[in-house]
C-alpha cells in the first residue's frame, strides 16, 4: 500500500481529534477512560473515607471464623462449629439444589401448559391460557408467599399424626405429607445391592440399544416394532429378577413419627417444596409462552405435510414439529432457566437456606460485613450465570451450523 | 290412465331437514371441542373437576365475606364458624395498602391526583394517534408529579423544569453545527442553571410551603410501586437506548464498558441489587451526605432495567436490514444523525413489544423492595398489617388484594402491548 | 416522578453536605429532626400504630433523646431497618442512633465500631411452645423444629444450647415476626424462640394466648440498648445521659406528672441538678439546661415508659424482672447525675 501515491500529508491539527474520523473514535474514548477512571477514583475514594471514618475496613477473615449458626438442610456436613465459607457453601448448594429441581419441573409445567394451550379442546386450552396469564402477570414473590402459606395452612403438622384416631395419615404408610415438608422412605443398601444396581444400569443401556435396533430395523424394512412395553420390561424385569434372586438387599428406611418430628426417611423440607413449586409453577407459565411460540413458528405447511404423508397425530409433534420448534423454544428457554436461579434468592421469603439466606442473610446480619457479604453473592451469582450463558452460546452455535 | 300414468314428478325442492341434534349447536361444539377424543373427553371431566374444586371452595368464601368489622375476633365472631373471608381487613386498611402509613391521611388526594393525571401524561405516549401537542404535558408531567407528591417548596421543581428547558434550547441552538457540542451543551447548561439556583433557593424554602413537604420515606403501598416502576422504567429508556448503541460501538473501550455492564447487571438477581441500595450504597456517595434509600433504590433498579431494555433494543437495532445503515451513511448522514434520524426511530418501534415486557417485568419485581424494609405494597401486608394485633393472620384476603392489584396492571399492560404489536405489525408491511 | 426525583434528592443532599460538618448532635439540630433507626416492626417496641404514628418502648427512647436535643418529642424521623441494613444505616450516617432491639456484644462494640450507650433492655432467649405440647423444659425439646426470630444473636444462641446440652434440633429462620408467628401458629414449628420480651409480644397478638407457655430457660444475656457511631463522644454522651435521665427519673421519683411541679426546685440536689435548677449538666453536654426535663416530659421515666408499652397492663404484659430499679432487685442502675 505505502507505495502507491500517497495524498498530501495533512499536518496534524488539533481539531481533527474532534472533526476527522480517524481520530475522533480516538478522542472520545480518551475521554470515556478519563470520566471512567475519575468516577471509579471518586467512588473508591468515597468508599475509603467513608469507612475510614466509621473505623471499618474490608477484611474477609470473618469467612474462616465458626458461622455459629445451624442450617436445617444441608448436603454436605455443617454444624455450627464449621466456618462461615463452608455456610455459604451449604448455601450455594441449597441454591443449585433447587435451581436444578425448579429446572426440572419448570420444563415439563410448561412443555405440557404450552401444547395444551395449542390444543382443540377448548376448555383445555383456555384453562392453560388462564394459568399462563395469571401467574405471568403476580410477582413471583408474592407467589411464593402464597404457596408457602397455602402449604403451611393445608397440610397437617405431625402432631395430627399422633394419637389412636390421628387426623392425618402417611400414604401407603410410607410417605408423610406435613407442613413441615414430605417425609419418603429412605433406601437402606444391603450386602449385594451393588450387583441390583449394576443390573439397572446395564438395563438402561439396554433399553437404548433396543430402541436403536428397532429405529434402524424401521429405517431399513420398515417393520415397526413396538416401543413402549419392550422398553418398559427391559428396564425392569432384570432388576427386579436380580433383587429377588439377592434376596431383597436394598430395604427402605421408613419414616415413623418420634417425638416431636418423623426420623428416618429422606425428609423433603417444606421451604425447599414451597420454593421449588412455586418457582416451578411461575416459570412454567413462561415456558409454556415460548413453547406456544416455538410450535406456532413452525408453518402449518410443515404438520399438513407430515399428514399427508400419513403419520399420526402424536408423530407428527414428535417427528416433524417439535425438532423444528425447539431451535426457537431452547434459547428462550435456557435464559428461564437463569431467571430460576436468580429468583431462588427469594428463598429468604419463605426462610430456606439457599445462598442469600446462609451468606447474605444470618452470616451477613451476624458479622454485620455487609460489603464482603454483597460483593461475594453477587460474584456467584455472576459466575452461575455466565456459565448458563456459556451454555447458551455453545448450544446457539451449533444450532446456527445445521441451519441451511 | 294418462293422468296416472306418471309417477309422482316433485316440483319444487324438498326444503333442507335440519341436521341431526348431534351435529349442531352447543352439542356439536361441544362434541367438537371437548368430547372430540377418549382423551380429550377424559381432559375435560379433569379441568370441569378442577374448575369446580376452586371455584367450590373460593365462591362461599367471597360470598361469605365480612366487611365492616374493626379486627380480626370481630370479624371471626360476625364469621362465627362459617368459612368467609375478613375483607374488612381491605376497607379498615385501605388507605395504608395504597399510600403506606406515613403518608399524611390529610395529603392523600396529591397521590392519587397524581395518579390520574400520570394516565393524561402517558396516553399520548401509548397511543400515537392522539394529537402530539399533548406531548408537552407528558414533559411537564415529571415537575407537576414531583410537586405533588413530594410537596415542599414550589421553587424546586421549577428550577429542574428551567434547568431542562435551558438545557434544550442550548441544545437546538448548536446541534445543527455538531451533535456533541449541542448535547454535551445542553447537559453543561442544564448543570450550570440547577447549581446557580440550587444557591438562589432559600434553605427554609421549604417551611410554609403551600404543600407540605412529605419524606420520601413516608411513601409506601401500592403507590410506591407504582412510582419505583414508572420512575425506573421511565429513566431506564434512555439509558438502556445509550448503552444498546455503545455495545454495538466500533469503538473497543466504549464497547467493553458497556457489555460489562450489562452483562454484570443481568447476571445478577434484583435482589443482591437492593441489598447494595440498601447496605452499601450509602458508602460510595461522598462522606457527610445521606441519600434517601428511595432514591439509591431507585438508582438501582433503574441500572437493572436499563441493562435488560438495552438488550430488547440491541435487538431492535439488530433486526434492521443492513440497508438502513448504509442508505443513512450514503446521504452523508454523520453518526448522530443517522442514528436519530432513520436508525433509532425504526429499531424502538420494533423495541415496544419487548421493552414493554421489560417493564411489567420490572414492575412485578418492585416487590422485592419489601425484603429491604420498604413498605411498598407487599411490605404493607408483611409488616405493619399482618403484625398488628388487630389484623394478624389475615393472609389470604391481603395476598388475593395485592394479587389481584398486580394481575390488573399487569395484564392490562401486557395486553397493551399486544394490541400495540398489532397495530405495528400492519403499517411495517 | 422522572428526572426530577434525582434532581430534588440531589439538591437535598447537597444541603446535607453542608450541613454535616460538624458532630452528629450539631447535625441534628441543624436538621431539626433525629433520624432514628428501629425495627421494622415488633408490638410493645416500635410498630406504628393504626394511624401510622409509631409507639413503643424502643420509640420512646428516640422522643426522649429528640425532646432532649430539639424541645419537640415529635421530631423524630422513625427509619425502620431489618437485621440486615440497621448496622449500615448507622455506619453511614442514614441514622443518627438505632433503638432497635440489638444486643450489646463484643463484636459489634469492637469489630463493627459502635458504641452501645447503654442498656434499656435486659432481655434473654427464650422458647415458647404450645400447651398441648406437654413440654416444660427446653432441655426437653430434642428433635424438635425451632423457628427462629432472626434478629439478634438469637441463631447463635440457640446453636450454642442446643449443642452444648448434646441434642438435636432444626432450625427455621424466618425473617418477620408475622411470617414466624404463621408457621408456628401453623404448628409448622413447634417452638418458637426469640428475645423473651418478643416472644410475650407475640403472644400478646395470639387469639388464644393461654394456649401457649413461655418456657423457664432464658438461654442467653441480651442486653438491649440503643448506639450509635463509635468516635462521635458529644453524641453518645447525649444519648447516654438521656437514657440514664430516664431512669433516674424513676429511681427519684420524678414522673411526668409532678415534673413541672420539680422543676420549681426541690430538697433533693440531684432532681434540681437533673431538671437543671441546679448546676450546668445541660450545658456541658451542649443542651439546654431542662434538657432532661424535656426528655422524661416526652413519655414519662423509664419506668413510666415500661409500664405503658410492655408493663403488665398492657396485653403484651412483660413483668419489670430484671428491669426494675436496684433499689428493687432489679439491674438498672444509672450514674449520678454530679
Amino acid at each position: 500500500m505505502t507505495t502507491m501515491t500517497d495524498p498530501p500529508q495533512e499536518s496534524f491539527r488539533l481539531s481533527m481529534l474532534l472533526n476527522d474520523t480517524r481520530y475522533r473514535s480516538y478522542t472520545f474514548q480518551f475521554i470515556a477512560l478519563i470520566v471512567l477512571i475519575a468516577s471509579a477514583a471518586f467512588l473508591m475514594s468515597n468508599l475509603f473515607s467513608n469507612l475510614a471514618a466509621a473505623g471499618l475496613n474490608i477484611s474477609y477473615q470473618f469467612l474462616g471464623t465458626p458461622a455459629g449458626y445451624d442450617i436445617n438442610q444441608t448436603l454436605i456436613d455443617y454444624s455450627s462449629q464449621s466456618t462461615n465459607a463452608r455456610a455459604a457453601l451449604v448455601g450455594i448448594l441449597n441454591t443449585l439444589l433447587v435451581a436444578f429441581l425448579a429446572c426440572v419441573t419448570a420444563t415439563i409445567f410448561g412443555v405440557i401448559a404450552g401444547v395444551l394451550r395449542l390444543s382443540n379442546n377448548w376448555l383445555v386450552s383456555k384453562l392453560m391460557s388462564f394459568y399462563v396469564e395469571i401467574f405471568r402477570n403476580i410477582p413471583v414473590l408474592i407467589w411464593i408467599i402464597i404457596i408457602f402459606t397455602i402449604m403451611i395452612a393445608v397440610l397437617p403438622g405431625p402432631r395430627a399424626f399422633r394419637g389412636d384416631e390421628p387426623a392425618a395419615s402417611m400414604v401407603f404408610d410410607a410417605i408423610a405429607f406435613t407442613n413441615r415438608g414430605v417425609y419418603i422412605p429412605a433406601p437402606v443398601w444391603g450386602a449385594g445391592s451393588l450387583l441390583v444396581v449394576a443390573t439397572f444400569l446395564l438395563s438402561i443401556v439396554g433399553v437404548i440399544a433396543y430402541r436403536r435396533y428397532a429405529t434402524k430395523l424401521l429405517y431399513d424394512t420398515g417393520r415397526l416394532l413396538p416401543m413402549g412395553w419392550p422398553s418398559l420390561a427391559i428396564l425392569f424385569v432384570p432388576t427386579l429378577l436380580v433383587y429377588f434372586i439377592m434376596g431383597m438387599p436394598i430395604g427402605l428406611d421408613y419414616p415413623v413419627l418420634k417425638g416431636f418430628n418423623f426420623s428416618g426417611g429422606i425428609k423433603v423440607g417444606g421451604p425447599l417444596i414451597a420454593l421449588w413449586f412455586a418457582l416451578s409453577i411461575y416459570t412454567g407459565a413462561f415456558i409454556a409462552e415460548n413453547v406456544r411460540a416455538g410450535i406456532q413458528a413452525i408453518s402449518k405447511g410443515q404438520s399438513e405435510a407430515a399428514g399427508a404423508l400419513g403419520l399420526r397425530q402424536g408423530r407428527i409433534m414428535n417427528l416433524v414439529v417439535l425438532p423444528q420448534a425447539l431451535r426457537v423454544i431452547i434459547p428462550p428457554l435456557i435464559s428461564q432457566y437463569l431467571n430460576i436461579t436468580k429468583n431462588s434468592s427469594l428463598a429468604i421469603a419463605v426462610g430456606y437456606a439457599d445462598v442469600t439466606a446462609t451468606l447474605g442473610g444470618i452470616t451477613l446480619n451476624q458479622t454485620g460485613r455487609a460489603i464482603e457479604c454483597v460483593l461475594l453473592l453477587m460474584l456467584f451469582y455472576l459466575t452461575i450465570s455466565l456459565c448458563i450463558s456459556a451454555v447458551m452460546n455453545v448450544y446457539n452455535n451449533s444450532v446456527k451450523l445445521k441451519e441451511r | 290412465m294418462s293422468d296416472t300414468s306418471a309417477a309422482f314428478v316433485r316440483t319444487e325442492q324438498v326444503p333442507p331437514s335440519p341436521p341431526p341434534t348431534s351435529a349442531t349447536g352447543p352439542v356439536k361444539w361441544a362434541k367438537d371441542n371437548l368430547f372430540s377424543t377418549p382423551l380429550y373427553s377424559l381432559l375435560t371431566i379433569a379441568a370441569f373437576y378442577f374448575i369446580y374444586l376452586i371455584l367450590a371452595n373460593t365462591l362461599p368464601w367471597i360470598a361469605n365475606g365480612v366487611w365492616g368489622t374493626s379486627s380480626l375476633a370481630e370479624c371471626r365472631e360476625a364469621l362465627n364458624g362459617v368459612s368467609g373471608g375478613c375483607f374488612s381487613v381491605l376497607t379498615e386498611r385501605w388507605n395504608q395498602l395504597l399510600f403506606g402509613f406515613k403518608y399524611p391521611a390529610d395529603q392523600y388526594w396529591r397521590p392519587a391526583l397524581t395518579f390520574l393525571l400520570f394516565f393524561a401524561a402517558a396516553a399520548p405516549v401509548l397511543f400515537f394517534k392522539l394529537p402530539r401537542q399533548l406531548l408537552l404535558f407528558t414533559a411537564l408531567f415529571p415537575f407537576i408529579a414531583f410537586y405533588l407528591i413530594w410537596g415542599g417548596t414550589i421553587l424546586t421543581p421549577i428550577l429542574a423544569l428551567v434547568g431542562f428547558v435551558a438545557g434544550y434550547f442550548v441544545y437546538q441552538r448548536f446541534v445543527a453545527g455538531s451533535f456533541a457540542a449541542g448535547f454535551f451543551g445542553g447537559i453543561a447548561t442544564a448543570f450550570v442553571v440547577w447549581i446557580i439556583g440550587g444557591m438562589l433557593i432559600p434553605a427554609n424554602a421549604n417551611e410554609g410551603a403551600l404543600l407540605s413537604t412529605v419524606p420520601s420515606r413516608d411513601l409506601g403501598g401500592f403507590m410506591l410501586n407504582m412510582m419505583l416502576g414508572v420512575t425506573c422504567v421511565s429513566l431506564s429508556v434512555p439509558l438502556g437506548i445509550a448503552l444498546a448503541l455503545g455495545r454495538q460501538s466500533d469503538m473497543p473501550l466504549i464497547k467493553w464498558i458497556c457489555v460489562v455492564f450489562i452483562e454484570f447487571i443481568r447476571g445478577v438477581p434484583l435482589i443482591t441489587l437492593l441489598f447494595v441500595a440498601s447496605v452499601m450504597l450509602a458508602y460510595f456517595f461522598p462522606p457527610g451526605t445521606t441519600t434517601d434509600l428511595f432514591l439509591r433504590v431507585v438508582i438501582m433498579i433503574t441500572m437493572f432495567s436499563a441493562a435488560y431494555i438495552a438488550e430488547v433494543i440491541r435487538g431492535g437495532l439488530a433486526a434492521l436490514p443492513r440497508g438502513q445503515y448504509e442508505a443513512a451513511d450514503s446521504l452523508g448522514l454523520d453518526y448522530p444523525q443517522a442514528m436519530r434520524l432513520i436508525i433509532l426511530p425504526q429499531a424502538l418501534k420494533i423495541s415496544i413489544p419487548g421493552i414493554v415486557n421489560v417493564a411489567v417485568g420490572l414492575f412485578k419485581d418492585t416487590v422485592l423492595v419489601s425484603v429491604i424494609s420498604m413498605f411498598d405494597l407487599l411490605g404493607m401486608i408483611r409488616g405493619p398489617i399482618l403484625a398488628s394485633t388487630e389484623w394478624n393472620g389475615v393472609y389470604w384476603e391481603l395476598l388475593g388484594f395485592a394479587s389481584l392489584l398486580f394481575f390488573v396492571v399487569c395484564y392490562g399492560i401486557s395486553q397493551y402491548s399486544q394490541w400495540l404489536e398489532r397495530q405495528l405489525a400492519t403499517d411495517h408491511r | 416522578m422522572k428526572k426530577t426525583v434525582i434532581f430534588g434528592a440531589l439538591t437535598a443532599a447537597g444541603m446535607a453536605a453542608g450541613a454535616a460538618a460538624a458532630g452528629t448532635l450539631d447535625d441534628v439540630k441543624a436538621r431539626g429532626t433525629l433520624n432514628c433507626g428501629v425495627t421494622t416492626g415488633l408490638v410493645g417496641f416500635a410498630a406504628p400504630d393504626a394511624n401510622g404514628e409509631w409507639d413503643g418502648f424502643d420509640v420512646a427512647v428516640c422522643r426522649a433523646v429528640a425532646a432532649a436535643v430539639l424541645g419537640d418529642p415529635t421530631a423524630v424521623e422513625f427509619v425502620p431497618t431489618t437485621g440486615k441494613t440497621r448496622f449500615t444505616a448507622l455506619a453511614s450516617g442514614e441514622i443518627d442512633m438505632l433503638a432497635r432491639n440489638t444486643t450489646w456484644t463484643f463484636s459489634r462494640d469492637v469489630d463493627l465500631k459502635f458504641t452501645f450507650v447503654g442498656v434499656n433492655y435486659y432481655d434473654g432467649q427464650g422458647f415458647m411452645v404450645p400447651k398441648d405440647l406437654g413440654v416444660s423444659s427446653a432441655k426437653d425439646l430434642d428433635g424438635a423444629t425451632v423457628c427462629i426470630q432472626t434478629g439478634t444473636t438469637t441463631e447463635l444462641n440457640l446453636a450454642d444450647f442446643f449443642r452444648s446440652n448434646n441434642i438435636s434440633y432444626e432450625p427455621v429462620p424466618i425473617e418477620t415476626n408475622a411470617e414466624a408467628q404463621q408457621q408456628y401458629l401453623a404448628g409448622a414449628c413447634d417452638v418458637y424462640t426469640t428475645d423473651a420480651s418478643g416472644l410475650a409480644a407475640t403472644r400478646a397478638t395470639f387469639e388464644a394466648p393461654g394456649d401457649h407457655v413461655l418456657l423457664p430457660e432464658i438461654i442467653s444475656k441480651e442486653p438491649l440498648g440503643p448506639l450509635v457511631r463509635h468516635g462521635d463522644n458529644e453524641w453518645g454522651d447525649v444519648v447516654r445521659w438521656t437514657l440514664n435521665a430516664l431512669i433516674s427519673a424513676e429511681e427519684l421519683g420524678i414522673t411526668s406528672t409532678n415534673i413541672s411541679e420539680m422543676s420549681g426546685g426541690t430538697d433533693n440536689p440531684e432532681i434540681n441538678r437533673i431538671l437543671g435548677t441546679e448546676g450546668t449538666l445541660g450545658e456541658m453536654l451542649g443542651l439546654d439546661a431542662d434538657w432532661a426535663m424535656k426528655a422524661i416530659n416526652a413519655s414519662g421515666n423509664y419506668g413510666e415508659i415500661f409500664e405503658k408499652n410492655i408493663g403488665e397492663a398492657t396485653p403484651i404484659g412483660l413483668a419489670r424482672g430484671l428491669n426494675a430499679q436496684w433499689t428493687d432487685g432489679g439491674l438498672l442502675y444509672s450514674p449520678p447525675f454530679r
